[in-house]
């Protein structure tokens, strides 16, 4: 298919004109078995855009019999994929990743307009991960060995890595594609079989990416099922034809499936979201160099994506003796940042991805004042005018206070950032860690033993050391504490959708003697 | 002082509409991605209730839960249950039909002078 041409007047009508233009559909079924089936009762809902609340597509209100049809299809195909070699399979992802790339504009434009990130990260960021993600998994596939270990003389034990047939997995709406690719690599990699729902309010670029790999992976490897994420989400996790749930949104529904998921007995992994803590050592203002350049911007992070990803550095924690200098700069650059139409490469921060969203971030921002926290910065709606009045967005925030406010502690999923002073490197510490959460910090110092100490001492999964918010694959990442469990964007997820084989092999031809 | 909840009027008429549909209600707040502080809405014996959950209220006949972390961040506040358009997805009853229940802290010292809408 044509890739779509870029949009030259930055309104989401000319987007989706290029994307129809580009094999983009106006209304979607789900993608069972290698097409695009109809949902069982025939229902479809639309999909907004959260630029300016124009409707994008009509997708599939599938019902738990859609699902059991997508499973049918899994099961079909997964005796023949599960017994595809690694060197097949690993061609296949290659494959996925090549499609993925030739459609790379499309793809973004389709996230930008589907979640209101900006098309400049969309570009940049989102679909090139992605397709990266496709070809870290195809090589580890490929390298992958199991081992063997011989016991006695006539017994040797032989552990094969088998897949393990049909999983399930339910990705949030933040980074939609990326989500999806996270998933499906390491899964379909492994050779399993999947049913993925992506979140209603941005399903458009996993349902794209079906339709572009139609003709790549066999029929019943990837099936995708949209509609409400109660009926849909607990219609897979506790659906005994899966082998396995995997899940990234919040807590409750985390809980709610770990039950589900206790009906069938099947593991899961699950990310649950952070409040990631960013800790600026004094150190960093030794020199006005690069580096401290590069630590401003790390202070400002907490508005990519406008916030709305797990590990967003929404605590800065500030050595007191730099305070007051720091945060001159730091606030100066804040204040800087570009909000506006997603659409127009000069945007640094989009839309928040809904109305929903838009209303509880200004709610926290109306706690946070509430509280006593200081607003330095932002505190308000941003009204963009021009065709945006329906959009939802907020200027980027920052706060001044301590760390027991409610906006310390709560995960606010928006370009809201909480700051805080520390004492020492204890007192970073003990701030940093206390919080419920373990998905993400960063620790920015000019000493290696003290980035070292720190990055060792704070209780999470990712640390970003003199950097932050880079998410190579081959760089482990998941949660401590209430974020959950399992490492994604690593070679070691593939164990979470493999297991042990153990044949245990007697090369004897003499009876043990018990009877 | 304990947390205090209430529905605004939008809430209790959807919460009734729901219960009409679905039967008895609950509601958990929640925390972390995505949806973030959020109440989930679910059909009363859906959600594994422990020691870890806190009753904060009942709205509209529907007992309303969180975590107790959750629970002790917000002592002295004051919660209104609302209803916005929406179109985030949740595992929550009402969410995939434009709407989304929303817990708003009205004031974080209770305030007997607040008025319900």
């Amino acid at each position: 298919m044509p890739t779509a041409e870029v949009a030259s007047e930055f309104t989401v009508h000319h987007a989706l004109d290029g994307l129809h233009k580009g094999g983009v559909q106006k209304k979607y079924g789900n993608f069972i078995g290698g097409r695009w089936v109809a949902p069982a009762q025939g229902k479809y809902f639309t999909d907004y855009s959260p630029i300016n609340g124009e409707p994008l597509a009509e997708i599939a209100k599938s019902t738990a019999e859609d699902v059991e049809k997508a499973l049918d299809a899994a099961h079909a195909a997964k005796y023949a994929w599960g017994h595809t070699s690694p060197a097949a399979r690993a061609e296949l992802l290659l494959k996925v990743a090549d499609k993925l790339q030739e459609n790379l504009e499309l793809l973004a434009l389709a996230e930008t307009i589907d979640n209101g990130k900006p098309i400049r990260e969309t570009r940049n960021a989102d679909v090139p991960l992605s397709i990266d993600h496709f070809r870290y998994f195809a090589a580890c596939v490929r390298a992958e060995e199991g081992a063997l270990g011989e016991l006695d003389n006539d017994t040797v034990a032989y552990h094969f890595k088998e897949p393990l047939g049909v999983v399930g997995q339910i990705i949030p709406w933040n980074f939609p594609l990326l989500m999806a690719s996270w998933k499906l690599a390491p899964a379909i990699g492994a050779g399993n079989c999947v049913v993925i729902k992506p979140a209603s309010n941005t399903p458009l670029s996993l349902l794209i990416m079906a339709g572009l790999v139609a003709d790549v992976l066999p029929p019943g490897v990837l099936n995708v099922i949209t509609g409400p994420g109660g009926e849909i989400g607990k219609a897979l996790a506790s659906n005994p034809r899966i082998s396995k749930i995997a899940f990234t949104g919040e807590t409750t529904t985390g809980r709610l499936i770990m039950q589900y998921a206790s009906g069938p007995i099947i593991p899961q992994t699950l990310e649950l979201g952070g409040k990631s803590p960013n800790i600026f050592f004094a150190d960093v203002m030794d020199h006005d160099d690069d580096y401290f350049d590069k630590v401003l911007e790390g202070f400002a992070l907490f508005a990519f994506n406008k916030g709305e990803v797990c590990t967003c550095p929404s605590r800065a924690l500030i050595q007191e003796s730099i305070f007051d200098k720091f945060m001159e700069k730091a606030v100066a650059r804040v204040a800087k940042i570009k909000v506006g139409n997603p659409l127009d490469p000069a945007t640094q921060m989009g839309a928040q991805a809904s109305h929903d969203q838009l209303e509880k971030i200004l709610n926290y921002i109306k706690i946070g004042k509430d509280e006593g926290a200081k607003c330095v910065t932002g505190g308000e709606q941003a009204h963009l005018g021009n065709g945006l009045e329906k959009g939802y967005y907020v200027q980027p925030t920052v706060f001044v206070g301590h760390n027991k406010m409610r906006v310390f502690q709560e995960e606010i999923f928006g370009p809201v950032l909480s700051v805080t002073k520390f004492k020492d490197i204890d007192d970073a510490i003990e701030i940093g860690n206390d919080t419920p959460y373990g998905l993400g910090a960063g620790v920015w110092s000019r000493s290696g033993s003290t980035v070292y100490r720190v990055g060792r001492e704070i209780q999470a999964g990712r640390v970003w050391t003199n950097c932050y918010h880079v998410y190579p694959a081959g760089a482990a990442f998941g949660g401590y504490k209430q974020s959950g469990f399992g490492r994604e964007t690593h070679k070691m997820i593939l164990d979470h959708y493999q297991q042990t084989k153990n044949l245990l092999v007697s090369y004897s031809p003499k009876a043990m003697g018990f009877f | 002082m304990p947390t205090h909840v209430a529905a605004s009027a939008s809430a209790a008429a959807l919460i009734r509409r729901l219960r009409e549909l679905h039967g008895p209600l609950m509601f958990h707040l929640s925390g972390g991605c995505c949806d973030g502080t959020a109440p989930i809405c679910m059909k009363q014996g859906e959600f594994p209730l422990g020691s870890l959950d806190v009753l904060l209220g009942e709205v509209e006949g529907a007992p309303f839960y969180t975590g107790i972390g959750q629970a002790a961040l917000m002592t002295n506040a004051e919660l209104l249950l609302d209803v916005v358009d929406g179109e985030s997805d949740s595992f929550s009853i009402e969410a995939g039909d434009g709407q989304r229940f929303i817990a708003r802290t009205l004031s974080c010292a209770r305030d007997s002078s607040m008025a319900k809408e």
